[in-house]
C-alpha cells in the first residue's frame, strides 16, 4: 500500500478518492486473504491425511523377526520326503530349546505361538532350495506372529489388566526374554510387496494386489487408449456437426460423470453374466475400468486437438495436404503431450477406482498373485478394502500401508504426466 | 504515386490463368461475395485491396478451395485455372493446391526442422525420389524464397525459431516447393516489420517472373508497389479491377476514388 501513500502525499487524488480507493484496495486484500486462507485449509487437510496415514503405517514398512538356532533333525526331515516334514517341530523345538523351564502342553503352545505360521514354511522353502542342510544346525531368521509383532512395535498397552489382553504375561516375559537375548529384530517388512495376501497379517504382501492392478491398467490402457484416441479424432477432425454428433458429444461428457458403481453393474451383467468371462479376472477388471476411462481419454484427447492452432492445419492443408495427412502428421503429433497426459491422468483414476472392482468379484481373499489377466486376482484398492474389513490388529497399520503404496503410484503417474507436459510443450 | 512502383508495368496483355465468373459466396445466411468477374493473368502480381470485411480474403480463398473446410459455405460461379473448373467434382483439392500454392497472414511454419518444413510437400506429392533429389528441391526453394544464405547451416533448426520476417519467406518457400503455378497471399506482410516487409515484397517482384501471384493487402502503399493489377472490392462486389496505375491515378468509380483517398476504409 506504500504506493497508494505516496500518491495521496504528492497530492494527485481528488479529495473524494480516498476513501474509494481505500474501499477497493481493503476489498483486494480481503479477497487475497480468503484465496490465502482457502489454499491453506486445503494444504492442512492434505498434511493431515497423508500425516495420519504415515502415522499408522510406518509400523507396518517394519517386522519383528526373530533369529533361531535350528538343528535340521533327519529324524523328522528327509530329502526323499521333501517337501514333506516336520519343519514345525524342528523350528519349535529350537525355540523350546532356549526355555528350558517350558512343560506341558499348554506352556509349549502357549511359547510357540510366538512364532508366525508362516515360519516353518520359509524353513521348508530354504531346506527345498539346499537339501543338504539337513542333519546341520542353521540360524534362521522368521517372522513372530502377529500379536508379538504389536507388543514389539509398542501397540499393546502392557498395563491393561491380563484378561482383558491377547499376549499374557508369561508370554510377554518370555518374549522380553528373547528381545534381551538379542534374538529379536525389526528389518524392512520387504514381505509386504513380495507377498500375496493371507489371513495372517504378518505374512499379508501386496504382491497379488499390485499385478493384478498392473494386469488390470493394461487391459484397461489396451483398450481405452486406441478407441478413446479413435473417437476423439473423429468426432473432432471428421465428424460433420450436426444433431447426431451433439447428441454423441453430450453423452460422452455424461458418461464420463456417471458413478463408477454402475460401470461395475453394466460389466457384472454383460462380462459375467452375457458373456461369461471369468469372475475376479483383471481381464474384466481392466475391460470395466476401460469404460470408464474412454470418455475421460476422449475429452482430453479433443481438448489436445483443438489446441492446436488452426495456422499449422492451413499451412498443411495449403501445401496439399489430403485431412488424413493434416491430422496424423501435423494434428495428432502436436497433440501428444496432451493425449498422454489425459491418458495417464485417467489410468490414475483407474488405478483408484474400486467400487466397479468389487462388483466383479475382484475382492476376494486371493492367495498368490495371478499368472496371466485370466485369474483370480485383487487390485490395490480392493485389497485395501479387504483389509480394512479385517478385524485382526496388524491389519490396521497394513492398511494404512498399503494406502500409501497406492498413493505413491498415483503421485508417480501424475508426476510422469507433468513431465511429459513440459517436456513436450510446444511454443509458437 | 508512380513513382512507388516498384515493377515495370508492361500493358501488353498475358494469357489468363484463373477466371471467374458469377461467383457467389454465403457463408449461412451472409452473402459473402456477389457476382465477382475477375480474369487473373499468368506471370502477374494481382493485388486485392478494399477495406475489412469486403470479400477480397473470402475471394482468394476460393482459388484454391480452402473454403471448403468451412462447414457452412457455400460457393456458386465458375472458377476455372487454365480452362479447368476447380470445383468440378473430378477435381481433387489436393492436387489444385499443390498447382495454387498459399500464403498466409501470420507466418506459420511447421513445428519442424526448416529443412523439413521445405521438404514436407515435395514428399507427399512425391516429387522427389531420393534424398537427394529432395535436398536440391529444398535449396532451390530455400533460394528462390531469398532465406537459403540465412539458413543453409541450420537447416535443422526449428522453423519456428527464425524471425517473423524470415519465418514468412520460409512460408513462401515452403509454398514454392510443391512447383506451384499460382501464389495466393494472404496479407503476408502484415505481422512483418517494414523491413522485412520489403524483403517480402521484392521476392514477389522476383517470384512475378515465373509464377502468377495474386496478394491482399490492406496496404495501398504495398498494393501500388509491388502490383500490376488490382482489384478493389467493396462489400462483397468486385467494384473496379485494371492496372495498377490506372486505379490508384484514375478511378473509374466513386468508390474506389472515395477509398484511395482514404475516405471510406
Amino acid at each position: 500500500m506504500a504506493d497508494t501513500d505516496a500518491s495521496r502525499e504528492s497530492g494527485l487524488l481528488a479529495p473524494n478518492a480516498g476513501p474509494a480507493l481505500r474501499r477497493r484496495n481493503r476489498y483486494q486484500i480481503r479477497l487475497q486473504i480468503i484465496g490465502m486462507a482457502a489454499i491453506g485449509f486445503a494444504l492442512l487437510m492434505l498434511v493431515i491425511l497423508v500425516g495420519s496415514l504415515i502415522a499408522s503405517g510406518y509400523k507396518a514398512f517394519t517386522q519383528t523377526h526373530l533369529t533361531l538356532d535350528v538343528f535340521i533333525d533327519p529324524a523328522e526331515i528327509q530329502v526323499e520326503r521333501l517337501p514333506r516334514g516336520g519343519f514345525d517341530d524342528v523350528i519349535e523345538t529350537a525355540l523350546l530349546k532356549k526355555f528350558p523351564t517350558v512343560e506341558g502342553r499348554a506352556e509349549t503352545r502357549a511359547l510357540t505361538d510366538i512364532l508366525s505360521n508362516g515360519a516353518q514354511f520359509q524353513l521348508r522353502d530354504r531346506i527345498v532350495e539346499n537339501p543338504s542342510l539337513i542333519g546341520q544346525t542353521i540360524r534362521v531368521t522368521v517372522p513372530v506372529s502377529d500379536r508379538f509383532d504389536q507388543l514389539n512395535k509398542g501397540l499393546v498397552d502392557r498395563s491393561t489388566p491380563e484378561e482383558l489382553r491377547q499376549v499374557k504375561d508369561q508370554a510377554i516375559a518370555w518374549f522380553d526374554q528373547l528381545k534381551q537375548s538379542g534374538a529379536i529384530s525389526k528389518p524392512l517388512n520387504w514381505a509386504l510387496l513380495t507377498n500375496a495376501d493371507s489371513r495372517f497379517p504378518e505374512l499379508a504382501g501386496l504382491k497379488g494386489a499390485l499385478v493384478g492392478s498392473f494386469w488390470a491398467l493394461l487391459v484397461c490402457f489396451v483398450i481405452s487408449f486406441p478407441l478413446g484416441i479413435g473417437a476423439a479424432i473423429y468426432l473432432e477432425e471428421f465428424a460433420p456437426r450436426n444433431r447426431f454428433s451433439d447428441l454423441i458429444e453430450v453423452n460422452i461428457n455424461n458418461l464420463a460423470a456417471v458413478p463408477s458403481v454402475v460401470f461395475g453393474l453394466l460389466a457384472l451383467a454383460v462380462f459375467l453374466g452375457w458373456f461369461g468371462l471369468p469372475r475376479s479376472a483383471p481381464l474384466v477388471g481392466g475391460m470395466t475400468l476401460a469404460l470408464m476411462t474412454m470418455p475421460t481419454i476422449i475429452i482430453a484427447t479433443r481438448a489436445a486437438l483443438k489446441s492446436v492452432p488452426p495456422s499449422i492445419r492451413q499451412a498443411a492443408l495449403g501445401v496439399g495436404a489430403s485431412k488424413h495427412q493434416v491430422v496424423f502428421g501435423h494434428v495428432l503429433p502436436l497433440a501428444m503431450p496432451g493425449i498422454l497426459t489425459g491418458t495417464i491422468i485417467g489410468l490414475a483414476q483407474a488405478l483408484g477406482e474400486t467400487a466397479p472392482l468389487l462388483l466383479i468379484g475382484m475382492n476376494a481373499f486371493i492367495t498368490s498373485a495371478p499368472g496371466s489377466p485370466l485369474d483370480s486376482a485383487t487390485a490395490l484398492p480392493t485389497q485395501i478394502f479387504i483389509w480394512a474389513d479385517s478385524p485382526e490388529r496388524g491389519f490396521v497399520s497394513r492398511t494404512s500401508a498399503a494406502i500409501l503404496v497406492l498413493l505413491t503410484f498415483l503421485i508417480a503417474m501424475n508426476a510422469l504426466a507433468i513431465y511429459l507436459r513440459s517436456k513436450f510443450e510446444r511454443k509458437w | 504515386m508512380n513513382d512507388m512502383r516498384k515493377v515495370e508495368r508492361d500493358v501488353d496483355a498475358r494469357e489468363v490463368k484463373i477466371s471467374a465468373r458469377d461467383c457467389q459466396v454465403w457463408y449461412g445466411d451472409n452473402h459473402a461475395i456477389k457476382d465477382v468477374n475477375v480474369d487473373i493473368e499468368e506471370k502477374t502480381v494481382t493485388a486485392f485491396i478494399g477495406p475489412s470485411g469486403c470479400g477480397k480474403s473470402t475471394f482468394l480463398r476460393c482459388l484454391n478451395r480452402m473454403n471448403d473446410m468451412i462447414d457452412n459455405c457455400r460457393i456458386e460461379g465458375t472458377i476455372t485455372l487454365d480452362g479447368q473448373d476447380i470445383y468440378d467434382p473430378r477435381v481433387d483439392p489436393v492436387q489444385l493446391r499443390a498447382k495454387v500454392g498459399m500464403v498466409f497472414q501470420k507466418p506459420n511454419p511447421f513445428p519442424k526442422s526448416i529443412y523439413d518444413n521445405i521438404a514436407y510437400g515435395p514428399r507427399i506429392h512425391g516429387l522427389a525420389r531420393g534424398k537427394a533429389e529432395l535436398d536440391e528441391i529444398v535449396e532451390k526453394s530455400l533460394r528462390r524464397g531469398a532465406i537459403w544464405d540465412e539458413v543453409k547451416d541450420r537447416l535443422d533448426a526449428p522453423g519456428t525459431g527464425l524471425s517473423g520476417g524470415q519465418q514468412q519467406r520460409l512460408c513462401i518457400a515452403r509454398a514454392i516447393a510443391t512447383q506451384p503455378e499460382v501464389l495466393l497471399m494472404d496479407e503476408p506482410c502484415s505481422a512483418l516489420d517494414p523491413i522485412a516487409t520489403a524483403q517480402v515484397e521484392e521476392l514477389i517482384d522476383e517470384l512475378r517472373k515465373d509464377y502468377s501471384v495474386v496478394i491482399v493487402t490492406h496496404s495501398m502503399q504495398q498494393a501500388a508497389r509491388v502490383s500490376h493489377k488490382t482489384a478493389f472490392f467493396h462489400l462483397g462486389n468486385l467494384v473496379e479491377y485494371g492496372e495498377t496505375g490506372q486505379i490508384f491515378t484514375n478511378p473509374r468509380d466513386p468508390r474506389t476514388e472515395s477509398y484511395i483517398t482514404g475516405r471510406i476504409g
